[in-house]
């Protein structure tokens, strides 16, 4: 046992995280996406290399995921009834930015009905409900970073920000990686969306070519006949810097 | 090593908008049955070593308004210093939460233990926090902060002595309001701005 004010030994391997470039993120402060306007910090950011606090992060074990939870067609459906919609397969790769695959890490996915309502005590959105779609999904990556939804295509929906702005079709994104310094939330759009060029939350990224990277494009290869549509969204988290120890076990 | 110039460059980051809920805390947006439970619900379970502590907050926006729609994520160490998963950590300390704020009032509760100091490179060693990443509507990119404790020792800690404008440094300590409980609030804009960290 070490003395009672010892801190512990540091243990993290391969762990050092590259720094984050905000100039490939979106404009923290946009007056076109009003709320912004009040949620961005004025100040600069207090930069620094990444700690072991950002280096480590949490780990979700196979045991806590059902065999459904990917699966937004039926994981809330009332009996043997299906959501309705566009039924489409969501896949992809979780990498980070050295290309090596993100394993075993949790990827969470919200979204709209497809007549572009949420469940939520707060949507009062008049679309209707669909009492056998909940809109939400969770998965963790494979060995090789991949992932999988099944799920149905999200309605375009209106929001209150300029006198009629509608949000493309999205799905939201969660995705931990292997340090809470990786941690991401995203959206994913859909390709040929004309939506996505009106909306005002999609230009806060100022960055077309990375806008254009959460467009994920229709894949008939990977569609299914007589079935469903799919659309591969790929992912890259932070990267971090290989190391000696690259090739002990993760102590995470 | 690869080169600044082969990097692939990370996926941006857009508003995890309000319905944030439904994807991370389910419960909270009233949807109940389609996992057994949240994740997160808690960053340690009985048992757990080290002293309980509650720590109670708002997340206020540039207007000093109280949003009622923030979710936040902790992520801190045992009350040894280890993260989940190194060697000698407390296997009751998954070191995870996720919390909202409430819907009516603003005000968010975290319930843990209280971290030991840690480690890291170059014999740095930093004093008891709780990472804390901010995720809302109108909020582009997750915002990070730190709770410190102002109960604790911090003359040494490497984060805290960047702050250049002292001051400031008193808006990363959770303030004790009683036995065991603290107050962090996290002033997003103007007058108090809390200290957001790039790490
Ligand atoms: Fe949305």
């Amino acid at each position: 046992m070490p003395p009672p004010d010892a801190p512990a030994e540091p243990q993290y391997d391969a762990a050092a995280l590259m720094p984050r470039r905000h100039d490939m993120h979106p404009r923290p402060y946009d007056p076109d996406y009003k709320t912004s306007v009040t949620r961005a910090p004025r100040l600069p950011l207090l930069s620094m290399q990444a700690t072991p606090t950002e280096e480590t992060g949490p780990r979700f074990g196979h045991d806590r995921i059902g065999p459904l939870d990917n699966d937004l067609i039926r994981n809330h459906a009332q009996g043997d009834a299906l959501a309705i919609g566009e039924r489409i397969r969501v896949f992809g790769r979780v990498i980070d930015e050295t290309g090596r695959a993100v394993p075993h890490t949790l990827v969470e996915i919200w979204q709209a009905n497809a007549g572009g309502r949420y469940r939520h005590i707060k949507d009062t959105y008049f679309a209707p409900l669909d009492p056998n779609f909940g809109g939400c999904g969770r998965t963790l990556t494979d060995e090789t970073g991949h992932y999988e939804f099944m799920t149905i295509r999200p309605g375009a929906y209106p929001w209150p920000n300029r006198a009629n702005d509608w949000r493309p079709m999205h799905i939201h994104f969660s995705i931990f990686g292997h340090a809470f310094g990786q941690r991401l939330i995203s959206q994913m759009y859909f390709q040929g969306d004309p939506l996505i060029d009106l909306c005002p939350i999609a230009a806060t990224i100022k960055d077309r070519g990375q806008l254009d990277r959460l467009v994920a494009p229709l894949d008939m290869q990977n569609a299914r006949g007589m079935d469903y549509l799919a659309y591969r969204f790929d992912i890259v988290l932070r990267g971090r810097r290989q190391t000696m120890f690259e090739n002990r076990p993760e102590g995470l | 090593m690869l080169h600044q110039s082969d990097r692939l460059i990370e996926t941006p980051s857009q508003t995890a908008g309000p319905y944030v809920h439904i994807g991370c805390i389910p419960s909270f947006a009233g949807l109940k049955d389609v996992y057994p439970e949240d994740l997160g619900r808690s960053p340690i379970e009985p048992g757990a070593r080290g002293t309980r502590i509650t720590i109670t907050g708002s997340v206020y926006d540039g207007t000093g308004w109280a949003m009622r729609d923030a979710m936040i994520e902790s992520w801190q160490a045992d009350a040894e210093g280890r993260f989940a998963g190194q060697s000698g950590a407390d296997p009751l300390v998954s070191g995870f939460c996720r919390f909202a704020a409430d819907k009516d009032s603003g005000e968010f509760i975290l319930r843990t233990i209280k971290p030991g100091a840690v480690a890291g490179r170059d014999g740095m060693v930093f004093a008891p926090h709780i990472a804390l990443w901010i995720v809302a509507r109108g909020i582009n990119i997750g915002l990070s902060t730190r709770i410190y404790f102002e109960d604790e020792d911090n003359s040494a800690d490497p984060l805290l002595a960047r702050i250049e404008q002292r001051p400031r440094v008193q808006t990363l300590m959770a303030t004790a309001t009683g036995a065991g409980t603290y107050r962090f609030d996290i002033r997003l804009q103007g007058e108090g701005e809390t200290v957001f960290l790039d790490l």
